[in-house]
């Protein structure tokens, strides 16, 4: 099962969403990645700002509206026109933290913690946040670096290293 | 499976080097399991070995979430005490079957 010629050493995530499934698809290849001893680095740009914005990290949702793979507990139906219904998203939302907390995932600042706890490193993107007005003392404490993508890539090198657009 | 003498105790290992079964698992083996992968064990590493056995007894799901709520140490203690593999190294040298979760 293992390829012991070519192991994977080093992966650079990209995160520029900021659904619960796009943010969590991210912080789970980068713990992954930390556990196995793999080198995580995990760039946050766009909407994905929200994931290491202090404000917003913990209130993530996942579009209720626009998304066909949404459905009702139980597999039923779940028409587009109830999700813009007000407090629909939220409900959804938490229903779906909730399930993964039995799974013992966790929120995302712990999420992160996990991360860089285990020597993965956190960076966001330059672009976005002056596009957004953000500073850096908006980002979540742990954030390494505010990137350039020319600095970013500058990381990616290496034999045994992929880029991850999740 | 195959057949493997640690600590010279013969004992029944898969292709990856986990224990098959988890009696046959001794403090001994588990000292020599990780001497092959630089570690040398020490109290603190026994009582997450000791942890992760009674988690695995009891069929709970492990993740070094749990293992980091433990009281015994933090996830960052976790990761200095197994490098390159807090979950996974540790529950090799407990004779614990490979983690199956992906936290």
């Amino acid at each position: 099962m293992a390829n012991n010629e070519n192991p994977l050493k080093k992966v650079c995530i990209i995160c520029a969403k900021g659904t619960i499934e796009d943010v969590y698809a991210t912080l789970v290849m980068a713990n992954g990645a930390v556990m196995e001893g793999i080198e995580a680095k995990v760039f946050f740009t766009f909407f994905g700002l929200d994931a290491i914005t202090k404000k917003q990290m913990n209130k993530i949702k996942t579009a209720t509206v626009g998304n066909p793979a949404m459905r009702a507990p139980g597999g039923l139906p779940f028409p587009t026109i109830l999700g813009i219904i007000p407090g629909v998203e939220a409900g959804v939302s938490a229903m779906m933290k909730s399930s993964m907390e039995k799974l013992d995932i966790p929120p995302v600042d712990e999420f992160l913690e996990m991360i860089t706890a285990g020597g993965g490193e956190i960076y966001a993107c330059k672009l976005a946040m002056d596009m957004f007005k953000l500073e850096k003392e908006d980002l979540w404490d742990e954030v390494k670096a505010v990137l350039t993508v020319g600095d970013f890539y500058a990381m990616c090198g290496g034999e045994g290293t992929q880029i991850i657009f999740t | 499976m195959a057949q493997k003498t640690i600590a010279g105790q013969a004992v029944d290992v898969n292709d990856e080097g986990y224990l098959v079964d988890a009696s046959q698992w001794s403090r001994e083996i588990a000292a020599e399991m990780a001497k092959e992968e630089g570690i040398d064990l020490t109290d603190k590493h026994y009582e997450v070995l000791e942890f992760l056995r009674n988690a695995t007894e009891k069929g709970e799901t492990l993740t070094i979430r749990k293992v980091g709520k433990s009281g015994i140490t933090d996830i960052k203690g976790l990761y200095a005490l197994f490098p390159k593999g807090p979950l996974k190294l540790s529950s090799k040298f407990a004779g614990i079957p490979k983690p199956a979760s992906c936290v």
